[in-house]
Protein backbone atom coordinates (compact mmCIF):
# COMPACT_ATOMS: atom_id res chain seq x y z
CA UNK A 1 0.00 0.00 0.00
CA UNK A 2 2.90 2.36 0.73
CA UNK A 3 3.95 2.50 -2.94
CA UNK A 4 0.45 3.23 -4.17
CA UNK A 5 0.03 5.88 -1.51
CA UNK A 6 3.37 7.42 -2.43
CA UNK A 7 2.61 7.49 -6.16
CA UNK A 8 -0.92 8.80 -5.62
CA UNK A 9 0.47 11.56 -3.39
CA UNK A 10 2.92 12.55 -6.11
CA UNK A 11 0.15 12.52 -8.72
CA UNK A 12 -1.98 14.71 -6.47
CA UNK A 13 0.96 17.08 -6.07
CA UNK A 14 1.23 17.33 -9.85
CA UNK A 15 -2.45 18.30 -9.94
CA UNK A 16 -2.23 20.65 -6.97
CA UNK A 17 -4.50 23.24 -8.55
CA UNK A 18 -7.48 20.88 -8.48
CA UNK A 19 -6.71 20.06 -4.85
CA UNK A 20 -6.44 23.75 -3.97
CA UNK A 21 -9.79 24.51 -5.57
CA UNK A 22 -11.50 21.83 -3.51
CA UNK A 23 -10.06 23.54 -0.47
CA UNK A 24 -11.09 27.03 -1.56
CA UNK A 25 -14.84 26.35 -1.61
CA UNK A 26 -15.48 25.71 2.11
CA UNK A 27 -13.01 28.36 3.23
CA UNK A 28 -14.56 30.94 0.90
CA UNK A 29 -18.05 30.01 2.04
CA UNK A 30 -17.00 30.22 5.69
CA UNK A 31 -15.61 33.71 5.25
CA UNK A 32 -18.60 34.97 3.24
CA UNK A 33 -21.29 33.48 5.50
CA UNK A 34 -19.32 34.65 8.51
CA UNK A 35 -20.00 38.25 7.49
CA UNK A 36 -23.78 37.88 8.06
CA UNK A 37 -24.45 40.05 11.13
CA UNK A 38 -27.08 37.69 12.66
CA UNK A 39 -24.57 34.87 12.75
CA UNK A 40 -22.20 37.01 14.78
CA UNK A 41 -24.73 37.66 17.58
CA UNK A 42 -24.96 35.42 20.63
CA UNK A 43 -27.73 32.87 20.00
CA UNK A 44 -29.80 31.54 22.92
CA UNK A 45 -30.46 28.34 20.91
CA UNK A 46 -26.71 27.70 20.97
CA UNK A 47 -26.37 28.38 24.67
CA UNK A 48 -25.43 31.99 24.11
CA UNK A 49 -22.67 31.21 21.63
CA UNK A 50 -22.40 32.94 18.31
CA UNK A 51 -23.17 30.80 15.24
CA UNK A 52 -19.71 31.55 13.86
CA UNK A 53 -18.04 30.31 17.04
CA UNK A 54 -18.44 26.58 16.43
CA UNK A 55 -21.54 25.79 14.36
CA UNK A 56 -20.39 27.41 11.13
CA UNK A 57 -16.83 26.04 11.06
CA UNK A 58 -18.13 22.55 11.88
CA UNK A 59 -20.58 22.76 9.00
CA UNK A 60 -17.93 23.98 6.59
CA UNK A 61 -15.66 21.14 7.63
CA UNK A 62 -18.50 18.73 6.90
CA UNK A 63 -19.14 20.41 3.55
CA UNK A 64 -15.46 20.18 2.58
CA UNK A 65 -15.33 16.56 3.64
CA UNK A 66 -18.47 15.53 1.79
CA UNK A 67 -17.32 17.34 -1.36
CA UNK A 68 -14.08 15.36 -1.29
CA UNK A 69 -15.72 12.07 -0.34
CA UNK A 70 -18.73 12.21 -2.66
CA UNK A 71 -17.54 14.04 -5.75
CA UNK A 72 -13.73 14.23 -5.94
CA UNK A 73 -12.98 10.68 -4.80
CA UNK A 74 -15.67 8.85 -6.83
CA UNK A 75 -14.79 11.03 -9.82
CA UNK A 76 -11.12 10.11 -9.76
CA UNK A 77 -11.82 6.41 -9.18
CA UNK A 78 -14.35 6.33 -12.02
CA UNK A 79 -11.85 8.09 -14.28
CA UNK A 80 -9.24 5.46 -13.43
CA UNK A 81 -11.74 2.78 -14.29
CA UNK A 82 -12.74 4.48 -17.52
CA UNK A 83 -9.18 5.06 -18.73
CA UNK A 84 -8.19 1.45 -18.08
CA UNK A 85 -5.85 2.28 -15.20
CA UNK A 86 -7.72 -0.22 -13.02
CA UNK A 87 -7.87 -2.75 -15.84
CA UNK A 88 -4.10 -2.57 -16.09
CA UNK A 89 -3.75 -3.17 -12.35
CA UNK A 90 -6.25 -6.03 -12.44
CA UNK A 91 -3.69 -8.18 -14.27
CA UNK A 92 -1.35 -8.10 -11.27
CA UNK A 93 -1.64 -9.95 -7.95
CA UNK A 94 -2.44 -6.68 -6.18
CA UNK A 95 -5.53 -6.87 -3.94
CA UNK A 96 -8.05 -4.07 -4.60
CA UNK A 97 -8.08 -3.36 -0.88
CA UNK A 98 -4.59 -1.90 -1.22
CA UNK A 99 -5.74 0.59 -3.80
CA UNK A 100 -8.90 1.51 -1.88
CA UNK A 101 -6.95 1.83 1.36
CA UNK A 102 -4.41 4.14 -0.26
CA UNK A 103 -7.15 6.31 -1.77
CA UNK A 104 -8.95 6.51 1.55
CA UNK A 105 -5.83 7.39 3.48
CA UNK A 106 -4.66 10.03 1.01
CA UNK A 107 -8.07 11.72 0.98
CA UNK A 108 -8.27 11.49 4.74
CA UNK A 109 -5.07 13.49 5.01
CA UNK A 110 -6.38 15.99 2.47
CA UNK A 111 -9.64 16.35 4.40
CA UNK A 112 -7.72 16.88 7.62
CA UNK A 113 -5.68 19.62 5.99
CA UNK A 114 -8.83 21.35 4.78
CA UNK A 115 -10.37 21.07 8.25
CA UNK A 116 -7.31 22.69 9.77
CA UNK A 117 -7.43 25.48 7.18
CA UNK A 118 -11.12 26.10 7.94
CA UNK A 119 -10.48 26.24 11.68
CA UNK A 120 -7.48 28.54 11.35
CA UNK A 121 -9.21 30.84 8.85
CA UNK A 122 -12.29 31.00 11.09
CA UNK A 123 -10.17 31.81 14.10
CA UNK A 124 -8.17 34.54 12.35
CA UNK A 125 -10.97 36.23 10.42
CA UNK A 126 -14.16 35.57 12.41
CA UNK A 127 -12.80 34.99 15.85
CA UNK A 128 -14.31 31.50 15.89
CA UNK A 129 -13.37 29.13 18.65
CA UNK A 130 -10.84 26.36 18.28
CA UNK A 131 -12.06 22.92 19.43
CA UNK A 132 -11.37 22.95 23.17
CA UNK A 133 -11.02 19.18 23.37
CA UNK A 134 -8.50 19.03 20.54
CA UNK A 135 -7.57 15.38 20.94
CA UNK A 136 -11.22 14.37 21.02
CA UNK A 137 -11.85 16.47 17.95
CA UNK A 138 -9.07 14.74 16.06
CA UNK A 139 -10.50 11.34 16.97
CA UNK A 140 -14.01 12.34 15.90
CA UNK A 141 -12.81 13.90 12.69
CA UNK A 142 -10.67 10.97 11.57
CA UNK A 143 -13.37 8.44 12.38
CA UNK A 144 -16.20 10.37 10.74
CA UNK A 145 -14.12 11.37 7.72
CA UNK A 146 -12.94 7.80 7.14
CA UNK A 147 -16.56 6.59 7.26
CA UNK A 148 -17.65 9.23 4.72
CA UNK A 149 -14.73 8.49 2.41
CA UNK A 150 -15.54 4.77 2.55
CA UNK A 151 -19.10 5.67 1.54
CA UNK A 152 -17.58 7.68 -1.31
CA UNK A 153 -15.76 4.54 -2.45
CA UNK A 154 -19.09 2.71 -2.49
CA UNK A 155 -20.45 5.46 -4.75
CA UNK A 156 -17.36 5.05 -6.93
CA UNK A 157 -18.15 1.35 -7.24
CA UNK A 158 -21.76 1.82 -8.33
CA UNK A 159 -21.26 4.83 -10.62
CA UNK A 160 -21.31 3.72 -14.26
CA UNK A 161 -18.80 6.30 -15.51
CA UNK A 162 -16.68 9.31 -14.60
CA UNK A 163 -19.34 11.81 -15.67
CA UNK A 164 -22.10 10.35 -13.53
CA UNK A 165 -19.94 9.63 -10.47
CA UNK A 166 -19.77 13.21 -9.11
CA UNK A 167 -23.45 13.64 -10.02
CA UNK A 168 -24.52 10.61 -8.01
CA UNK A 169 -22.25 11.84 -5.23
CA UNK A 170 -23.92 15.28 -5.17
CA UNK A 171 -27.37 13.72 -5.10
CA UNK A 172 -26.31 11.64 -2.08
CA UNK A 173 -24.63 14.63 -0.48
CA UNK A 174 -27.60 16.98 -0.05
CA UNK A 175 -29.86 14.72 2.04
CA UNK A 176 -26.86 14.00 4.24
CA UNK A 177 -26.09 17.69 4.69
CA UNK A 178 -29.76 18.15 5.55
CA UNK A 179 -29.93 15.46 8.24
CA UNK A 180 -26.58 16.66 9.55
CA UNK A 181 -28.27 19.94 10.42
CA UNK A 182 -26.71 22.10 7.73
CA UNK A 183 -29.95 24.07 7.29
CA UNK A 184 -32.02 23.14 10.36
CA UNK A 185 -30.07 22.71 13.60
CA UNK A 186 -30.67 19.38 15.32
CA UNK A 187 -32.21 21.18 18.29
CA UNK A 188 -35.24 22.35 16.30
CA UNK A 189 -35.67 19.25 14.11
CA UNK A 190 -38.97 17.31 14.35
CA UNK A 191 -38.59 14.05 16.31
CA UNK A 192 -38.55 11.67 13.34
CA UNK A 193 -35.95 13.70 11.52
CA UNK A 194 -33.88 13.94 14.67
CA UNK A 195 -33.92 10.15 15.04
CA UNK A 196 -32.83 9.73 11.45
CA UNK A 197 -30.14 12.31 12.05
CA UNK A 198 -28.87 10.45 15.11
CA UNK A 199 -28.25 7.28 13.10
CA UNK A 200 -27.05 8.93 9.88
CA UNK A 201 -23.31 8.92 10.71
CA UNK A 202 -23.14 12.57 9.61
CA UNK A 203 -25.48 13.59 12.43
CA UNK A 204 -23.36 12.07 15.20
CA UNK A 205 -20.29 13.36 13.34
CA UNK A 206 -21.44 17.00 13.49
CA UNK A 207 -22.74 16.68 17.05
CA UNK A 208 -19.57 15.04 18.29
CA UNK A 209 -17.52 17.77 16.62
CA UNK A 210 -19.61 20.40 18.41
CA UNK A 211 -19.10 18.58 21.72
CA UNK A 212 -15.35 18.65 21.33
CA UNK A 213 -15.56 22.27 20.27
CA UNK A 214 -17.23 23.03 23.56
CA UNK A 215 -14.48 21.17 25.41
CA UNK A 216 -16.34 17.90 26.08
CA UNK A 217 -15.27 14.40 25.16
CA UNK A 218 -17.33 12.90 22.35
CA UNK A 219 -20.26 10.74 23.48
CA UNK A 220 -19.85 7.00 23.07
CA UNK A 221 -23.07 6.50 21.04
CA UNK A 222 -21.79 9.05 18.51
CA UNK A 223 -18.48 7.27 18.18
CA UNK A 224 -20.24 3.91 17.96
CA UNK A 225 -22.51 5.00 15.07
CA UNK A 226 -19.50 6.36 13.16
CA UNK A 227 -17.50 3.20 13.77
CA UNK A 228 -20.36 1.00 12.56
CA UNK A 229 -20.62 3.25 9.49
CA UNK A 230 -16.90 2.95 8.80
CA UNK A 231 -16.88 -0.84 9.06
CA UNK A 232 -20.06 -1.20 6.99
CA UNK A 233 -19.02 1.16 4.19
CA UNK A 234 -15.48 -0.21 4.00
CA UNK A 235 -16.82 -3.73 3.68
CA UNK A 236 -19.27 -2.65 0.99
CA UNK A 237 -16.59 -0.69 -0.89
CA UNK A 238 -14.27 -3.70 -1.06
CA UNK A 239 -17.04 -6.11 -1.94
CA UNK A 240 -18.63 -3.94 -4.63
CA UNK A 241 -15.35 -2.80 -6.16
CA UNK A 242 -15.14 -3.28 -9.93
CA UNK A 243 -11.98 -3.22 -12.03
CA UNK A 244 -13.92 -2.25 -15.16
CA UNK B 1 -20.90 -23.46 -14.91
CA UNK B 2 -17.96 -25.00 -16.58
CA UNK B 3 -18.28 -28.33 -18.25
CA UNK B 4 -15.88 -30.66 -19.92
CA UNK B 5 -13.15 -32.96 -18.72
CA UNK B 6 -10.48 -31.73 -16.39
CA UNK B 7 -6.96 -31.87 -17.58
CA UNK B 8 -4.60 -33.28 -15.06
CA UNK B 9 -1.70 -30.98 -14.43
CA UNK B 10 0.96 -33.37 -15.53
CA UNK B 11 3.58 -30.87 -16.55
CA UNK B 12 6.57 -29.89 -14.58
CA UNK B 13 7.25 -26.35 -15.52
CA UNK B 14 10.78 -25.25 -15.29
CA UNK B 15 12.09 -22.25 -17.04
CA UNK B 16 14.06 -23.43 -19.99
CA UNK B 17 16.29 -21.49 -22.30
CA UNK B 18 13.77 -21.74 -25.05
CA UNK B 19 15.23 -21.79 -28.48
CA UNK B 20 12.21 -23.26 -30.04
CA UNK B 21 13.18 -25.84 -32.66
CA UNK B 22 9.99 -25.65 -34.66
CA UNK B 23 10.65 -22.23 -36.09
CA UNK B 24 9.38 -21.68 -39.59
CA UNK B 25 7.94 -24.88 -40.83
CA UNK B 26 10.07 -27.62 -39.32
CA UNK B 27 7.64 -30.06 -37.70
CA UNK B 28 7.82 -29.65 -33.97
CA UNK B 29 9.05 -32.25 -31.55
CA UNK B 30 6.80 -33.16 -28.63
CA UNK B 31 6.77 -30.25 -26.23
CA UNK B 32 5.15 -29.28 -22.95
CA UNK B 33 1.94 -27.36 -23.16
CA UNK B 34 1.82 -24.34 -20.89
CA UNK B 35 -1.65 -23.31 -21.99
CA UNK B 36 -4.51 -25.64 -22.81
CA UNK B 37 -7.82 -24.28 -24.02
CA UNK B 38 -10.66 -26.72 -24.72
CA UNK B 39 -14.04 -25.87 -26.19
CA UNK B 40 -14.05 -22.34 -24.84
CA UNK B 41 -17.39 -20.58 -25.17
CA UNK B 42 -18.26 -17.05 -24.11
CA UNK B 43 -21.49 -15.25 -24.80
CA UNK B 44 -22.23 -11.57 -24.19
CA UNK B 45 -25.71 -10.12 -23.88
CA UNK B 46 -26.40 -9.81 -27.56
CA UNK B 47 -23.86 -12.01 -29.30
CA UNK B 48 -21.56 -15.00 -29.03
CA UNK B 49 -17.99 -13.70 -28.86
CA UNK B 50 -16.24 -17.05 -28.59
CA UNK B 51 -18.14 -20.02 -29.95
CA UNK B 52 -15.80 -22.97 -29.74
CA UNK B 53 -12.10 -22.35 -29.33
CA UNK B 54 -9.47 -24.98 -28.54
CA UNK B 55 -5.70 -24.75 -28.79
CA UNK B 56 -2.51 -25.50 -26.93
CA UNK B 57 0.50 -23.30 -26.40
CA UNK B 58 3.87 -24.95 -25.96
CA UNK B 59 6.59 -23.83 -23.59
CA UNK B 60 8.94 -21.31 -25.10
CA UNK B 61 7.10 -20.55 -28.29
CA UNK B 62 5.52 -17.41 -29.66
CA UNK B 63 1.94 -18.43 -30.25
CA UNK B 64 -0.13 -16.15 -32.44
CA UNK B 65 -3.86 -15.64 -32.32
CA UNK B 66 -4.70 -14.14 -35.68
CA UNK B 67 -8.04 -13.00 -36.96
CA UNK B 68 -10.00 -9.98 -38.11
CA UNK B 69 -11.42 -7.44 -35.66
CA UNK B 70 -14.34 -8.88 -33.73
CA UNK B 71 -13.31 -12.49 -34.28
CA UNK B 72 -13.15 -13.19 -30.54
CA UNK B 73 -9.37 -12.96 -30.06
CA UNK B 74 -9.41 -10.54 -27.17
CA UNK B 75 -12.23 -12.35 -25.36
CA UNK B 76 -10.26 -15.58 -25.72
CA UNK B 77 -7.12 -14.17 -24.12
CA UNK B 78 -9.16 -12.36 -21.48
CA UNK B 79 -10.55 -15.75 -20.44
CA UNK B 80 -7.05 -17.23 -20.49
CA UNK B 81 -5.85 -14.30 -18.35
CA UNK B 82 -8.62 -14.78 -15.79
CA UNK B 83 -10.22 -11.43 -16.57
CA UNK B 84 -13.42 -13.01 -17.83
CA UNK B 85 -15.25 -16.12 -16.78
CA UNK B 86 -16.07 -18.37 -19.73
CA UNK B 87 -19.55 -19.85 -20.07
CA UNK B 88 -18.19 -23.25 -21.05
CA UNK B 89 -14.90 -24.94 -21.67
CA UNK B 90 -11.74 -25.95 -19.88
CA UNK B 91 -8.75 -23.69 -19.36
CA UNK B 92 -5.36 -24.51 -17.88
CA UNK B 93 -2.50 -22.04 -17.73
CA UNK B 94 0.69 -23.53 -16.31
CA UNK B 95 -1.58 -26.11 -14.72
CA UNK B 96 -3.68 -23.38 -13.08
CA UNK B 97 -7.41 -22.93 -13.57
CA UNK B 98 -7.73 -19.17 -14.30
CA UNK B 99 -11.29 -19.07 -12.95
CA UNK B 100 -10.70 -20.92 -9.70
CA UNK B 101 -7.27 -19.56 -8.88
CA UNK B 102 -6.85 -16.03 -10.19
CA UNK B 103 -4.19 -15.16 -7.64
CA UNK B 104 -1.92 -18.06 -8.55
CA UNK B 105 -2.41 -17.23 -12.23
CA UNK B 106 -1.35 -13.63 -11.77
CA UNK B 107 1.99 -14.73 -10.40
CA UNK B 108 2.91 -16.69 -13.53
CA UNK B 109 1.16 -14.69 -16.23
CA UNK B 110 1.99 -11.17 -17.40
CA UNK B 111 -0.60 -9.38 -19.48
CA UNK B 112 -0.38 -6.42 -21.81
CA UNK B 113 -3.90 -5.37 -22.63
CA UNK B 114 -5.60 -3.37 -25.25
CA UNK B 115 -7.42 -0.38 -23.72
CA UNK B 116 -5.40 -0.45 -20.53
CA UNK B 117 -3.59 2.67 -19.44
CA UNK B 118 -1.69 4.48 -16.73
CA UNK B 119 -2.37 7.86 -15.14
CA UNK B 120 -1.21 10.64 -17.48
CA UNK B 121 1.20 12.17 -15.00
CA UNK B 122 2.91 9.07 -13.66
CA UNK B 123 6.59 8.87 -14.60
CA UNK B 124 7.99 5.82 -16.37
CA UNK B 125 10.15 4.73 -13.43
CA UNK B 126 7.33 5.31 -10.95
CA UNK B 127 5.01 3.05 -12.92
CA UNK B 128 7.60 0.26 -13.01
CA UNK B 129 8.51 0.73 -9.36
CA UNK B 130 4.81 0.65 -8.43
CA UNK B 131 4.02 -2.45 -10.45
CA UNK B 132 7.12 -4.19 -9.11
CA UNK B 133 5.70 -3.64 -5.61
CA UNK B 134 2.66 -5.76 -6.52
CA UNK B 135 4.80 -8.90 -6.78
CA UNK B 136 6.57 -10.89 -4.11
CA UNK B 137 9.68 -11.41 -6.25
CA UNK B 138 9.72 -8.78 -8.97
CA UNK B 139 12.29 -8.36 -11.70
CA UNK B 140 14.83 -5.53 -11.36
CA UNK B 141 12.90 -2.78 -13.12
CA UNK B 142 16.02 -0.79 -13.96
CA UNK B 143 17.29 -3.71 -15.98
CA UNK B 144 13.86 -4.10 -17.56
CA UNK B 145 13.89 -0.44 -18.52
CA UNK B 146 17.18 -1.00 -20.26
CA UNK B 147 15.84 -4.07 -22.03
CA UNK B 148 12.86 -2.25 -23.53
CA UNK B 149 15.04 0.72 -24.43
CA UNK B 150 13.37 3.30 -22.20
CA UNK B 151 16.23 4.18 -19.87
CA UNK B 152 16.45 7.66 -21.38
CA UNK B 153 12.73 8.13 -20.72
CA UNK B 154 12.69 7.05 -17.09
CA UNK B 155 11.62 10.48 -15.81
CA UNK B 156 9.11 11.15 -18.59
CA UNK B 157 5.43 11.16 -17.77
CA UNK B 158 3.24 8.48 -19.33
CA UNK B 159 1.14 11.11 -21.11
CA UNK B 160 4.22 12.45 -22.90
CA UNK B 161 5.34 9.10 -24.34
CA UNK B 162 4.90 8.21 -28.02
CA UNK B 163 2.74 5.25 -29.00
CA UNK B 164 5.74 2.96 -29.41
CA UNK B 165 7.23 4.02 -26.08
CA UNK B 166 3.91 3.37 -24.33
CA UNK B 167 3.76 -0.10 -25.81
CA UNK B 168 7.31 -0.84 -24.71
CA UNK B 169 6.51 0.38 -21.21
CA UNK B 170 3.43 -1.81 -21.29
CA UNK B 171 5.58 -4.83 -22.22
CA UNK B 172 7.94 -3.97 -19.38
CA UNK B 173 5.01 -3.82 -16.95
CA UNK B 174 3.81 -7.20 -18.18
CA UNK B 175 7.28 -8.61 -17.44
CA UNK B 176 7.98 -6.96 -14.10
CA UNK B 177 6.49 -9.90 -12.20
CA UNK B 178 8.92 -12.32 -13.87
CA UNK B 179 6.10 -14.22 -15.58
CA UNK B 180 6.51 -17.57 -17.28
CA UNK B 181 3.95 -16.58 -19.87
CA UNK B 182 3.20 -13.17 -21.37
CA UNK B 183 0.01 -12.29 -23.20
CA UNK B 184 0.45 -9.39 -25.60
CA UNK B 185 -2.78 -8.07 -27.12
CA UNK B 186 -2.61 -5.95 -30.31
CA UNK B 187 0.84 -4.79 -29.39
CA UNK B 188 1.67 -2.87 -32.55
CA UNK B 189 -1.71 -1.49 -33.56
CA UNK B 190 -1.38 2.20 -34.32
CA UNK B 191 2.42 2.19 -34.42
CA UNK B 192 4.47 3.48 -37.32
CA UNK B 193 6.50 0.89 -39.26
CA UNK B 194 9.79 1.62 -37.49
CA UNK B 195 8.24 1.42 -34.02
CA UNK B 196 6.51 -1.78 -35.08
CA UNK B 197 9.78 -3.40 -36.13
CA UNK B 198 11.44 -2.29 -32.88
CA UNK B 199 8.58 -3.82 -30.91
CA UNK B 200 8.90 -7.08 -32.83
CA UNK B 201 12.57 -7.29 -31.97
CA UNK B 202 11.69 -6.70 -28.35
CA UNK B 203 9.17 -9.54 -28.42
CA UNK B 204 11.78 -11.88 -29.88
CA UNK B 205 14.25 -10.91 -27.17
CA UNK B 206 11.63 -11.59 -24.51
CA UNK B 207 10.98 -15.02 -25.96
CA UNK B 208 14.71 -15.71 -26.07
CA UNK B 209 14.84 -15.01 -22.34
CA UNK B 210 12.57 -18.00 -21.78
CA UNK B 211 9.10 -16.47 -21.63
CA UNK B 212 6.32 -18.15 -23.58
CA UNK B 213 4.37 -15.55 -25.52
CA UNK B 214 0.78 -15.42 -26.68
CA UNK B 215 0.50 -12.71 -29.29
CA UNK B 216 -2.89 -11.43 -30.37
CA UNK B 217 -2.87 -9.64 -33.67
CA UNK B 218 -4.81 -8.86 -36.79
CA UNK B 219 -1.64 -8.19 -38.80
CA UNK B 220 -0.74 -11.03 -41.08
CA UNK B 221 2.81 -9.74 -41.43
CA UNK B 222 3.32 -9.67 -37.67
CA UNK B 223 2.14 -13.26 -37.22
CA UNK B 224 4.24 -14.45 -40.14
CA UNK B 225 7.35 -12.71 -38.87
CA UNK B 226 7.11 -13.55 -35.16
CA UNK B 227 5.04 -16.62 -34.50
CA UNK B 228 6.13 -20.22 -34.26
CA UNK B 229 2.54 -21.31 -34.50
CA UNK B 230 -0.65 -19.45 -35.24
CA UNK B 231 -4.31 -20.07 -34.47
CA UNK B 232 -6.52 -18.56 -37.15
CA UNK B 233 -9.71 -17.38 -35.50
CA UNK B 234 -12.84 -16.35 -37.29
CA UNK B 235 -16.32 -15.67 -35.86
CA UNK B 236 -15.41 -17.19 -32.51
CA UNK B 237 -14.05 -20.42 -33.94
CA UNK B 238 -10.58 -21.77 -34.68
CA UNK B 239 -10.19 -22.28 -38.41
CA UNK B 240 -6.73 -23.86 -38.13
CA UNK B 241 -3.66 -24.08 -35.90
CA UNK B 242 -0.28 -24.53 -37.52
CA UNK B 243 3.05 -22.86 -38.19
CA UNK B 244 2.74 -19.91 -40.60
CA UNK B 245 4.39 -21.89 -43.39
CA UNK B 246 2.26 -24.92 -42.57
CA UNK B 247 -0.86 -22.82 -42.95
CA UNK B 248 0.32 -21.45 -46.25
CA UNK B 249 1.14 -24.97 -47.46
CA UNK B 250 -2.43 -26.03 -46.66
CA UNK B 251 -3.86 -23.76 -49.28
CA UNK B 252 -1.87 -25.59 -51.94
CA UNK B 253 1.41 -23.81 -51.46
CA UNK B 254 1.34 -22.52 -54.99
CA UNK B 255 4.18 -20.18 -55.85
CA UNK B 256 5.09 -17.94 -58.74
CA UNK B 257 8.59 -17.14 -59.97
CA UNK B 258 8.98 -14.14 -62.29
CA UNK B 259 12.15 -13.17 -64.15
CA UNK B 260 13.55 -11.74 -67.36
CA UNK B 261 15.87 -14.30 -68.97
CA UNK B 262 19.25 -12.98 -70.16
CA UNK B 263 18.85 -15.09 -73.33
CA UNK B 264 15.83 -16.76 -74.98
CA UNK B 265 14.70 -19.85 -73.09
CA UNK B 266 12.53 -22.69 -74.35
CA UNK B 267 9.40 -23.54 -72.34
CA UNK B 268 10.43 -27.18 -72.33
CA UNK B 269 13.49 -26.38 -70.18
CA UNK B 270 11.10 -25.35 -67.43
CA UNK B 271 8.03 -27.51 -68.00
CA UNK B 272 10.19 -30.64 -67.77
CA UNK B 273 10.84 -29.81 -64.10
CA UNK B 274 8.55 -31.74 -61.70
CA UNK B 275 7.99 -28.57 -59.63
CA UNK B 276 6.61 -26.57 -62.54
CA UNK B 277 2.93 -26.54 -63.40
CA UNK B 278 2.66 -23.73 -65.89
CA UNK B 279 4.80 -21.25 -67.82
CA UNK B 280 3.35 -17.97 -69.07
CA UNK B 281 5.13 -15.19 -70.96
CA UNK B 282 4.11 -11.56 -70.69
CA UNK B 283 6.31 -9.21 -72.69
CA UNK B 284 9.91 -10.05 -71.88
CA UNK B 285 8.90 -11.58 -68.59
CA UNK B 286 8.50 -15.27 -67.82
CA UNK B 287 6.09 -16.30 -65.05
CA UNK B 288 6.49 -19.84 -63.77
CA UNK B 289 3.82 -21.31 -61.50
CA UNK B 290 4.45 -24.39 -59.40
CA UNK B 291 4.94 -25.97 -56.00
CA UNK B 292 7.69 -27.25 -53.70
CA UNK B 293 11.21 -25.90 -54.13
CA UNK B 294 10.21 -24.02 -57.22
CA UNK B 295 12.68 -21.12 -57.20
CA UNK B 296 15.89 -23.16 -56.71
CA UNK B 297 14.76 -25.71 -59.33
CA UNK B 298 14.08 -22.99 -61.91
CA UNK B 299 17.30 -21.05 -61.29
CA UNK B 300 19.34 -24.26 -61.43
CA UNK B 301 17.76 -25.32 -64.73
CA UNK B 302 18.45 -21.85 -66.16
CA UNK B 303 22.05 -21.92 -64.93
CA UNK B 304 22.61 -25.21 -66.76
CA UNK B 305 21.60 -23.39 -69.95
CA UNK B 306 23.91 -20.48 -69.10
CA UNK B 307 20.92 -18.17 -68.64
CA UNK B 308 20.72 -15.58 -65.91
CA UNK B 309 17.23 -14.79 -64.48
CA UNK B 310 17.19 -11.00 -64.18
CA UNK B 311 14.72 -9.17 -61.89
CA UNK B 312 13.96 -12.45 -60.19
CA UNK B 313 10.88 -12.32 -57.96
CA UNK B 314 9.34 -15.07 -55.92
CA UNK B 315 5.68 -14.76 -55.01
CA UNK B 316 4.35 -17.08 -52.39
CA UNK B 317 0.94 -17.47 -50.88
CA UNK B 318 0.70 -15.54 -47.61
CA UNK B 319 -1.21 -16.04 -44.40
CA UNK B 320 -3.80 -13.71 -45.91
CA UNK B 321 -4.36 -16.22 -48.71
CA UNK B 322 -4.43 -19.05 -46.19
CA UNK B 323 -6.99 -17.20 -44.09
CA UNK B 324 -9.12 -16.51 -47.15
CA UNK B 325 -8.97 -20.12 -48.27
CA UNK B 326 -9.75 -21.51 -44.81
CA UNK B 327 -12.52 -19.14 -43.78
CA UNK B 328 -13.80 -17.67 -47.03
CA UNK B 329 -13.12 -14.26 -45.55
CA UNK B 330 -10.43 -11.65 -45.88
CA UNK B 331 -8.22 -10.91 -42.89
CA UNK B 332 -8.25 -7.15 -43.21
Amino acid sequence: MNKILLVETKLLGRDWLAAALTLALPVGLLLVLGQIPDLQKPDPNLGGQRFVDAQLPAQMILLALLTTAFTVLPGSMATYREQGVLRRMSTTPMHPGRLLGAQLLLNLVMALISAVVVIVAGRLVLGSHIPQQLFGFLLVFLLGAAAMLALGLVIAAVAPNSKSAPGIGSVAMFPLLFVAGMWIPREIMPDTLRTISDYSVVGPFVNAMRDTWAGDWPQLPHLAVMLVGLVLFTGLAVRMFKWE
Amino acid sequence: MRAGPHIASKYTLTRQPARFPARKGVPSVVSMNVIEVKNLHKRYKDHVAVDDVSFEVRAGEIFGILGPNGAGKTTTVECVSGLRVPDRGTLRVAGIDPVADRDALRRVLGVQLQSAALPEKIKVWEALDLYASFYAEPADWRELLERVGLTAKRDTMFGKLSGGQRQRLSVALALVGKPRIAVLDELTTGLDPQARRDTWELVERVRDSGVTIVLVTHFMEEAERLCDRVALIDSGRVAAVDSPSGLVARVGGEQKVRFRPSAPVADSVLTSLPEVKEVVRTGGQVVVTGTGNLAPAVTLALAEQGIVPNDLRIEQATLDDAFLALTGRKLA
